[in-house]
């Protein structure tokens, strides 16, 4: 089999970089108001913007308040927007910066602000209890269920949200909208009903919910929510836009609804790798 | 006194965790109608399990039809060298089956073998191909799953909510009390029964794969209630931690890696684990590179490599390797899958690897090889259960997953955590239900406790030393890794039990700035009450026991010795102090020794 050429292990210790000092512009405040603060940091080699924080939270300000837990971008706990951009704070690498440059971190915007870095995401585990549950058809006759993993590959692909909420964030519908938020469930739970209504085993019926209640329409594909994905989940052309074409053609063709259920086979072209 | 406002909130259950654990307990207590809440520190769904990389080990044969869990239940006794409860090691293996099949009624999806079944892989200790997996995020998969179920199933969940106490009615749990992370408010939960799904203690090491929520908070609740601990002293050193660049160090490289054909090399690029196979291995490891090699293809006429021994094994062998000056630059050994694999099959079976190596190190694991050490990861010990029922030695108070002990023995194989989340969280969650069924009136709460609990957790807002709880977590994080590690010996346990009494009074000083809404500072100031809590048991329990064994290397006592093969270091609650004692093993029945006789 094809494999590397030859192991690299024999390479020397590289030298330790000295460490730079970073200012680090802070949202510091809570619902009644706030203001940027600026901290002087000292950055050593390999650290994260979330290291960063974190320095300042134990030596410059013990109730600095920011979410987070794996710190290895795989729970989507520390999302923020640094310097405009929306990110994982524990996958933002410092050497992305330049010396002596400006850090400003800001918590995301689309949300209600509880406390400087925290923001109140409840809108996302609130809408996500309206999604019609899994409901897997029969299993084969001796018991065992089969799936083949060309079938189940796209929807692996949806499974691989760590909710951190950063499609949400950025999604014009809602971010600059407030009063869009009663009426549109967002990208994360349109990868959320994409993953159900593609899963090779479900037989349950979200045309309502997708039609009216989550919105879909609203969005008008301008693949926000995909550019920031940090699991790179083609959101907008994997997700939205089938789920768009079900509408179209399901909504008003059951037929066409009831034979994908059956056959678990969905002819859809597009989907991008 | 002016007393602080709390809301109240009665259940028949109360699961505190909502990892892997609490999750399936809340769905079984509630799906046999037990009016459940389930309260996590965190958002739903970011509990540590989500971390969880290399599947959930079960004996389903559906890659070796050999595979049965007779044979499970050998290599999880054999992988903690013993010193399991023999009866959770038969549940456990016996139903991790029809938990993994489960999760796929409920919408789970695992790679797939050609024939469409769930595909198995090859892990540390495993005598067959076992795991369950979704690549090498099999925990998010499990944890979304049980989440979506659970939220489906119309469960409560307090979310970002911290339980710090738990309250009792003469001998039985009443309820608990804690914080909202939030607002810093309080509230109460009366209950008949309550599931400690905490998790572990990872957190009192510097060297960690674990998050800030693992503080040991279960088993110190649990001995304030007057409930018993077992075999603190097994703390498992996972050995495959990311160690470049330093702000990296601890975090976890599955052992999917090497269960996918990576092997570990030092600084000359030898495959040194074949030197430091131990003898209680011997029979059933393979002793050339070709044999090893062939292995993975074909497990009937060959024999498991050495680079998937126990865990406790190859932390070890790395520690000793990279000791004696033919490790990596940076202190560590090699993990080399790149010249093993193609680079599209790396990129396939490991994608959180590929990507985690190449964000946070600049590493492109397809070309090169990872430099990896040993990382504070998982305690096997924790709060002592009953094996069929979870139940603990306080009335109405159950506990699973890590933070009960029994199962894993001294150390821990590879994928049995998330089975044993699924085992006897279901079971916690169905015992929990059953007992608050046969209570008949809500118990009652004593005000005068609650107002004492307030008052311990106001008291750092007094405090006027001005101690940086930040600054103690350090020490204390520093104290552990250098004198509670991967090996120790006497004099420095000792010396670590001065420090720990030396950072309680440091702690009795802490000063805490800002107010109660959302302030990390106060939250890791009464975080470390029970870090000091259970690192001071492990350290006891460390002294005490004199011997190597599993996840407790004694540089003193380097030998296993069959006498404390015996025996489980107990840790009870006496007025305040801790007594240790040692209680012998359950004995196991004839029919299951005998699994122990035949040959490999």
């Amino acid at each position: 089999m094809a494999v590397a050429e030859a192991p690299t292990q024999q390479q020397a210790a590289p030298a330790v970089k000295p460490p730079q000092t970073f200012t680090f512009r802070l949202w510091r405040g809570d619902q009644a108001g706030g203001e940027y603060k600026d901290y002087q940091v000292q950055v050593d080699e390999g650290m994260v913007v979330l290291d960063v924080v974190h320095r300042i939270q134990a030596t410059m300000a013990n109730d600095l308040a920011v979410r987070w837990n794996c710190k290895a971008g795989k729970c989507g706990s520390c999302s923020a927007e640094i310097n405009g951009k929306p990110r994982l704070m524990c996958m933002t690498r410092m050497d992305l910066f330049e010396p002596g440059q400006v850090i400003q971190i800001s918590p995301i915007k689309t949300f209600p602000i509880i406390r400087d870095l925290v923001t109140d995401v409840s809108f996302n585990f609130e809408r996500a209890k309206e999604v019609p549950a899994f409901k897997p058809k029969p299993p084969d006759p001796d018991g065992k269920r089969r799936m083949y993993q060309e079938d189940v590959d796209r929807v692996q692909e949806f499974h691989k949200c760590i909710e951190c909420f950063l499609c949400q964030n950025v999604c014009h519908v809602i971010r600059d909208h407030e009063e869009n938020k009663k009426n549109f469930a967002g990208p994360r739970l349109f990868v959320r009903l994409a993953a159900l209504e593609m899963h090779p085993l479900d037989t349950n019926d979200r045309r309502e919910l997708l039609k009216a209640r989550a919105g879909l329409g609203y969005c008008n594909i301008t693949k926000c929510c995909t550019e920031v994905c940090p699991e790179h989940i083609h959101i907008t052309d994997n997700a939205i836009i089938p789920l768009k074409e079900r509408v179209v053609t399901e909504y008003f063709d059951p037929v066409a609804w009831l034979a994908r259920k059956v056959t678990g086979k969905d002819k859809r072209s597009g989907i991008v790798e | 006194m002016a007393t602080e406002p709390y809301d109240t909130h009665e259940y028949d259950v109360l699961v505190v965790g909502a990892g892997g654990a609490g999750l399936r307990a809340a769905i079984e207590a509630s799906a046999l109608g037990a009016k459940t809440a389930l309260v996590c520190k965190s958002l739903l769904g970011k509990a540590h399990t989500v971390m969880a990389e290399g599947g959930i080990a079960a004996a389903m044969g559906n890659v070796w039809p050999e595979d049965n869990w007779k044979v499970h239940f050998r290599d999880t006794m054999r992988g903690g060298k013993m010193l399991n409860n023999w009866r959770m090691a038969q549940i456990h293996a016996q139903e991790a089956p029809d938990r993994v099949l489960e999760l796929e009624e409920w919408g789970a999806l695992f790679d797939r073998t050609k024939d469409g079944l769930i595909l198995q892989r090859d892990f540390g200790g495993h005598r067959y191909a076992r795991l369950a997996h979704v690549g090498d995020r099999t925990g998010l998969e499990m944890i979304r799953t049980l989440q979506q179920h659970a939220v489906h199933k119309g469960i409560d969940v307090f979310m970002e909510f911290n339980i710090q106490r738990l309250l009792k009615d003469g001998d039985k749990i009443s309820g608990a009390f804690g914080y909202w992370r939030d607002s810093g408010t309080f509230m109460l939960f009366k209950c008949k029964a309550v599931v400690l799904a905490t998790g572990g203690i990872g957190k009192c090491w510097k060297v960690t794969s674990n998050s800030w929520e693992y503080t040991g908070d279960g088993p110190a609740m649990a001995l304030n209630a007057g409930a018993d601990l077992i075999d603190m002293e097994m703390v498992q050193f996972h050995p495959t931690g990311m160690i470049w660049p330093p702000s990296v160090r601890g975090i976890l490289v599955t052992e999917g890696v090497r269960g996918d054909g990576g092997t570990l090399r030092n600084a000359s690029g030898e495959r040194f684990m074949f030197r430091y196979i131990p003898e209680f291995f011997k029979a059933e490891t393979a002793d050339t590179e070709e044999e090893a090699d062939r292995w993975y293809e074909d497990k009937k006429n060959n024999r498991r490599t050495p680079d998937l021994l126990p865990r406790d094994e190859v932390a070890r062998a790395i520690n000793a390797e990279s000791k004696s000056g033919r490790g990596s630059p940076h202190g560590g050994v090699f993990l080399d899958i790149a010249t093993r694999r193609p680079a599209d099959y790396i990129q396939k079976r490991l994608p959180s690897m590929y990507h985690q190596f190449k964000e946070l190190a600049g590493v492109d694991i397809t070309k090169e090889a990872m430099e990896i050490g040993p990382t504070c990861h998982y305690v096997m010990g924790g709060v002592r259960v009953d094996a069929d029922t979870t139940a603990t030695t306080v009335k109405g108070l159950f506990a699973a997953g890590e933070v009960a002990a029994g199962l894993h023995g001294s150390n821990r194989l590879g994928g049995n955590s998330l089975s044993d989340l699924l085992v006897f969280g279901r079971r916690a969650g169905q015992y929990a239900a059953e007992y608050a069924k046969g209570i008949t009136s809500q118990p009652d709460v004593n005000p005068e406790e609650v107002d004492y609990t307030i008052q311990l957790l106001l008291k750092p807002f007094n405090g006027s030393g001005g101690e940086n709880p930040y600054a103690i977590h350090a020490d204390l994080q520093e104290c552990m890794q250098n004198n509670v590690g991967l090996i120790r010996v006497e004099h420095e346990l000792k010396e670590a039990l001065d420090t720990l009494q030396v950072l309680k009074k440091r702690l009795e000083n802490v000063t805490v700035v800002g107010g109660r809404a959302y302030n990390p500072g106060w939250h890791m100031a009464l975080d470390l009450h029970d870090m000091l809590r259970v690192s001071e048991c492990c350290t006891l329990a460390a002294i005490e026991r004199k011997e190597s064994r599993g996840g407790h290397t004694r540089d003193d006592y380097p030998t296993a010795d069959p006498e404390w093969g015996k025996k489980n270091v107990v840790i009870r609650p006496k007025n305040g102090d801790l007594v240790l004692s040692t209680e012998p093993l359950p004995e196991m029945p004839d029919d299951l020794k005998e699994l122990f006789q035949e040959a490999h």
